[in-house]
């Protein structure tokens, strides 16, 4: 009988808690917490659970403070939990055992982890050094990776001297040097032109394509996510709201769908379909439920002359923002 | 190792400024202490005028030696997020900084030679060396910057309890300054700063090393030192290995 395949990241009831001192403003409240320190416990990650398939990409969604990058810093070893367990590759991460720390990586946007006055090529000379690849293995995926991303002629300036994109490009080649089987990233695209992102992004799925590694990735690019990802974990105060296939999102949290029509002689109560997003004199855009869309998108056949209707899911980003402000959550589905 | 060579030679001028201006130090004391020397027939407290100045042109050496992490960059290093890169890789912080600041200090090396000439020309220094002298100094001044790069290493942990610890790393300072030989030969010191120099870190990682080259002290006396200095480098170490597990675990991974 096969043994089956282990998930290189699973995460059980994972908690951390942070104490933090807090005060009124002003001086008196300022001379008081010299001798009267008040604390508050912050729960930044509160009981999640998830597992990671290998080779899965998985996005990791949240607004700001919802606990994406604490739970990260978890599953790295940079954080020790408040309570619960994780295993990355068999491994306690927060043990931070060496044979585990050489097999992951973790890139984090607008973060640079390159010897700041060197060029790029001695801090791939030091990673080989840290991270013990061999020279062979070291060699084929420094010239694979500086092809691909096209950097042959930056990677000899120091990299003080690059442009955020180009540093960027450097970083990822410097975290994939070592072949790392699960790659943890953190808004890797943030600050980027949509050129640079969008060949970010194929990197990373190429590297998942060609190395079978598990990814979990954070961004607020939802360009980012639906390029990406096929399945999204989204967290919000410390908590898992949605664990899914990408596609139910919009199914799940969305309860509308939106119609775009092209017509010459559109009725003028288009309200009573449902919200309308946008109206010019030949083209509207209109919100309708769910369930209604077949009947609005038939009866709008019937009464106008129409050159062009399509029915679209909501956007990533209005789905996204619903499940976190809990609007328009259809109760029905589950 | 190499990364820190590679990283002062490509600040070769940084690095040659910084040295010059550790000449400005021991130029002060210098004069100050050859003038009293002079004043006093030619020798202060046994030291004669060459000697002084042997021992501060070695002291712009082990000073650029012993240059160490300073528990303030860990400060910085934590309140900006830095330690997550450290912490994310499979190599011991410890071991990472001290091979980069090693590196940098065979630059330092190279630099110095031009600025000792200088100040050989300009002082008249008096060695009175033998070949156990100068081994003796190889591994004394590599000591030296054990020890220092040690205690300050442990110093920084406090920054994982308080994130404003740069109060700690001045009274360091301020006690090395008198306790090592640093401002001046510790003979000059009244006798129970001597003793209780005695006790201390300091000294071995600043006048036991210059004593060693100027040939201040006698074989028996260098072996003596470089043990002095393997047991704190040691003894201290082991005291970091111990907080460093306990600091790790209050790391609150602030920023990025």
């Amino acid at each position: 009988m096969p043994h089956p395949v282990e998930a290189p990241v699973v995460v059980d009831g994972l908690t951390k808690t942070f104490k933090v001192p807090v005060r009124e403003a002003g001086l008196g409240q300022s001379l008081r917490s010299l001798f009267n320190r008040e604390f508050k416990n912050v729960e930044a990650v509160n009981e999640i659970s998830f597992t990671l398939d290998p080779a899965e990409i998985v996005g990791f969604l949240g607004p700001n403070g919802a606990g994406k990058t604490t739970t990260i810093k978890m599953l790295t070893g940079l954080l020790y939990p408040t309570g619960g367990e994780a295993r990355v590759l068999g491994y306690q991460p927060w043990r931070r055992e060496k044979e585990l720390l050489r097999r992951i990586a973790l890139v984090m946007g607008q973060r640079n982890n390159l010897a700041w006055d060197l060029p790029a090529v001695d801090s791939f000379e030091l990673n080989k050094a840290i991270y013990g690849v061999p020279t062979k293995e070291f060699e084929e995926r420094k010239t694979a990776y500086i092809d691909v991303l096209d950097v042959g002629d930056i990677v000899t300036k120091p990299v003080r001297n690059l442009s955020l994109g180009e540093r960027m490009k450097m970083e990822i080649v410097a975290s994939l040097l070592h072949g790392p089987e699960v790659l943890f990233l953190d808004e890797p695209t943030i600050g980027l032109d949509v050129t640079m992102q969008r060949r970010l992004r194929q990197f990373i799925l190429d590297y998942n394509a060609d190395t079978g590694a598990t990814v979990l990735l954070t961004s607020h690019y939802m360009a980012d996510v639906s390029a990406m990802v096929s399945r999204v974990i989204i967290i919000d105060h410390g908590s898992i709201l949605y664990d899914g296939p990408l596609s139910r999102l919009s199914e799940r949290f969305s309860a509308h769908k939106m119609i775009r029509v092209e017509a010459t002689d559109l009725p003028d109560d288009l309200a009573r379909y449902g919200r309308v997003i946008e109206r010019s004199p030949a083209r509207v855009s209109i919100e309708v439920r769910r369930d209604e869309v077949s009947a609005v998108a038939g009866h709008l056949l019937e009464v106008a002359t129409v050159t062009d209707l399509a029915i679209e899911e909501t956007p990533l980003e209005d789905v996204i923002d619903r499940v976190f402000t809990g609007k328009d959550h259809d109760p029905t589905t589950s | 190792m190499r990364i820190g060579f590679q990283r002062e030679i490509q600040y070769r001028t940084r690095a040659f400024l910084m040295l010059f201006g550790f000449m400005v130090e021991p130029i002060i004391y210098l004069a100050v202490w050859t003038s009293v020397a002079e004043a006093q027939g030619g020798q202060i407290a046994g030291l004669a005028s060459g000697t002084l100045a042997a021992y501060y042109i070695v002291w712009t050496l082990v000073r650029v030696f012993n240059l160490a992490f300073a528990p303030d960059a860990w400060e910085w290093r934590i309140r900006r997020g830095r330690m997550n890169e450290f912490l994310s890789q499979p190599i011991h912080p410890f071991h990472r900084d001290f091979t980069m600041f090693a590196g940098g200090k065979f630059v330092f090396t190279l630099l110095w030679i031009p600025v000792a000439f200088f100040l050989t020309v300009l002082f008249d220094p008096v060695f009175e060396w033998a070949v156990i002298n100068v081994v003796g100094f190889v591994l004394a001044i590599w000591g030296g910057f054990a020890v220092r790069f040690v205690m300050l290493y442990l110093l920084g942990m406090i920054n994982f309890w308080t994130t404003r610890g740069s109060a700690v790393f001045g009274i360091f300072i301020a006690s090395e300054l008198i306790l090592s030989g640093r401002l001046v030969p510790l003979e000059l010191m009244p006798d129970w700063v001597e003793s209780l120099a005695a006790w201390l870190p300091f000294k071995w990682t600043f006048q036991f090393p210059i004593d060693t080259l100027i040939g201040r002290l006698d074989p028996a006396e260098i072996v003596t030192g470089i043990g002095m200095q393997a047991l704190w480098a040691v003894g201290v170490g082991v005291i970091f290995a111990l907080v460093w597990k306990r600091a790790i675990r209050r790391y609150g991974a602030v920023g990025n």
